[in-house]
């Protein structure tokens, strides 16, 4: 009505009050439609990983004991065997991997961001690993099984932890790359103004100031690997044994949960179940301590 | 105490750019010099050729002489240690977001390698003293980030910053700019008590602040220095015609 009597005579006619309605519902329905894919696709999103998690509990919960964290497989048929070397193999494996592969993809982002920004070096480097990251995981295996296996005629650890940790590489750099580049620039002239020499600023202004979310990309890349089979297979080739010898094959959690569940025995695919069930606690477990470590000395107010 | 800055022939280019051309002038020692000027007229860049940030961009360039006390700063000395005795305050404040008040404060010295606790203590509180800041935050210390202080604050702790390395020049790039009425008055305050230990220049768009702090003012357009004479001197009686338009706010 407001409107109607404002207006002019003479200026364009007003909106009648039917078409200001309807123009208003179409809005609320927009509106809602809009919110309602949002949240359907959160949902659909959401649903697999609490199926597999529920259907995990499900198969696996009552294949754990005490038998499972403690001792090594036993012969089919013999009951009382677990998954302990694989656990132990995998903690291993996985920490050679991010041994290595943390700060060299750390190096090659802080390279990036901070050394190579804009440059015709940075750009083939940052090309090399967006292809490193889309190379599949088990060319990772073979590259591993030529560097390390071949060569010294056996399976290893070593190479597992060196197959896995290649893979990590190309995450690290470039989350640690983009986690680099939101540092905003003054807070480096700030450091560069105090006299503060470049090599200093980088590791105590710049990556300090993005750690969180480097830790958050370090923690992705540790989670991908941690699950992959692939490159394991003709590396660290899997043990039924005990043993920590990084020169000598290795069990892993996810190796011996692909034999299990291959297997045509009933029992090793209920362990199978167990194992897979421990491998992605134990992931999310590691995922949220890394948090809970990496927030304490998070002052208040800071980013 | 500060030292006198002389400056001869300096030009300097971003890229193809040329946005200072053949800037020569006596800064002297313990006083306060101002750079007025419209946006863009080459003031900052000036002001970056002094402490050699101006290099830190890679398309940067610079040429000239330019002599701190009896130090050719672009021959005689690597970039770090020219900063190392010329301290900088930009214009937006800038503290260290992951790093506690003392921390930021100490951060000078801390990443150069000095680590004796008592003389940090004492370097801390008395930055902090100088710069207005030590009531205000001396509860809070280590708890709180630099980052989480009002603006105000945190351009004050940006100054207790430069200070606690010791500097003999303080070069202020429009500090005042981002901050309200209040926070600038301080700001203005600190000046004018520092002035007595240090060589102050600072650029400003805001012709009062200048005509308030500064005893020497320089006026800037299109990349050369036009005017540079006593503050009253350039408010009062400027002698060049572009000078007294800009000030009049013809222009700019």
């Amino acid at each position: 009505m407001s409107m109607q009597q404002s207006s002019q005579p003479g200026s364009a006619p007003v909106r009648s009050q039917s078409l200001e309605r309807m123009i208003r519902l179409r809005r609320s329905a927009t509106n809602h439609l809009v919110t309602g894919v949002a949240i359907v696709s959160t949902i659909v999103v959401l649903t697999p990983l609490v199926a597999i998690l529920g259907y995990l509990l499900l198969k696996g919960a009552s294949s754990l004991n005490l038998a499972f964290f403690t001792r090594p497989p036993m012969p089919v048929g013999m009951p009382g065997g677990g998954m302990a070397n694989a656990i132990a193999g995998s903690a291993a494996v996985l920490g050679l991997a991010s041994l290595l592969g943390i700060p060299v993809g750390i190096g090659a982002g802080v390279y990036l961001a901070e050394y190579a920004r804009g440059t015709r070096r940075g750009a083939i480097v940052r090309f090399t690993a967006d292809v490193l990251n889309g190379v599949p995981s088990i060319v990772m295996g073979i590259v591993a099984y030529a560097l390390l296996v071949a060569p010294e005629h056996h399976f290893s650890g070593m190479a597992g932890g060196v197959a896995l940790a290649i893979m990590m590489v190309p995450t690290v750099a470039r989350t640690t790359e983009e986690m680099l580049a939101l540092v905003p620039n003054p807070v480096r002239e700030a450091a560069f103004g105090l006299g503060i020499p470049k090599w200093r600023t980088v590791l105590s202004v710049s990556l300090r100031t993005a750690s969180p979310g480097i830790i958050t990309g370090c923690m992705l890349a540790f989670a991908r690997v941690a699950g992959e089979t692939a490159p394991l297979l003709f590396t660290a080739f899997g043990n039924q044994f005990w043993s920590f010898d990084l020169n000598q094959p290795i069990a892993a959690l996810p190796l011996q949960i692909f034999v299990y569940a291959v297997s045509p025995y009933d029992e090793w695919h209920r362990l199978a179940w167990a194992g897979a069930l421990v491998l992605m606690v134990m992931i999310m477990a590691s995922v949220t301590l890394v948090r809970i470590f990496a927030d304490r000395g998070v002052l208040k107010g800071g980013s | 105490m500060g030292v006198d800055i002389r400056v001869e022939g300096l030009n300097a280019w971003y890229g193809s750019t040329h946005t200072l051309k053949d800037v020569s002038l006596h800064i002297p020692a313990n006083h306060v010099t101002a750079l007025i000027g419209p946006s863009g007229c080459g003031k900052s860049t000036f002001v970056r050729c002094l402490n050699r940030m101006h290099e830190t961009n890679p398309i940067a360039r610079a040429e000239g002489t330019v002599r701190m006390g009896d130090l050719d700063i672009y021959k005689d000395a690597t970039p770090v240690e020219i900063r190392r005795r010329v301290g900088m305050v930009f214009q937006r404040p800038n503290p260290f977001p992951t790093m506690s008040i003392y921390d930021n404060v100490a951060s000078g010295l801390k990443l150069n390698g000095f680590r004796r606790k008592r003389i940090l203590d004492e370097v801390v509180e008395r930055s902090l003293r100088q710069a207005a800041l030590w009531d205000e935050v001396k509860d809070d210390l280590k708890k709180k980030s630099g980052a989480s202080i009002s603006g105000g604050q945190q351009q004050r702790l940006c100054i207790a910053r430069a200070l606690a390395v010791d500097p003999e020049v303080l070069l202020m790039d429009e500090p005042a700019s981002a901050l309200d009425p209040v926070s600038t008055a301080k700001i203005e305050d600190l000046i004018f008590k520092l002035k007595s230990q240090y060589t102050i220049v600072i650029v400003t768009h805001n012709m009062q602040q200048a005509a308030r702090v500064a005893e020497k003012t320089g006026f800037f357009l299109m990349g050369r220095l036009v005017e540079f004479d006593a503050t009253t001197k350039i408010f009062t009686n400027p002698s060049d015609k572009r000078t007294e338009d800009y000030i009049t706010g013809r222009f700019g």
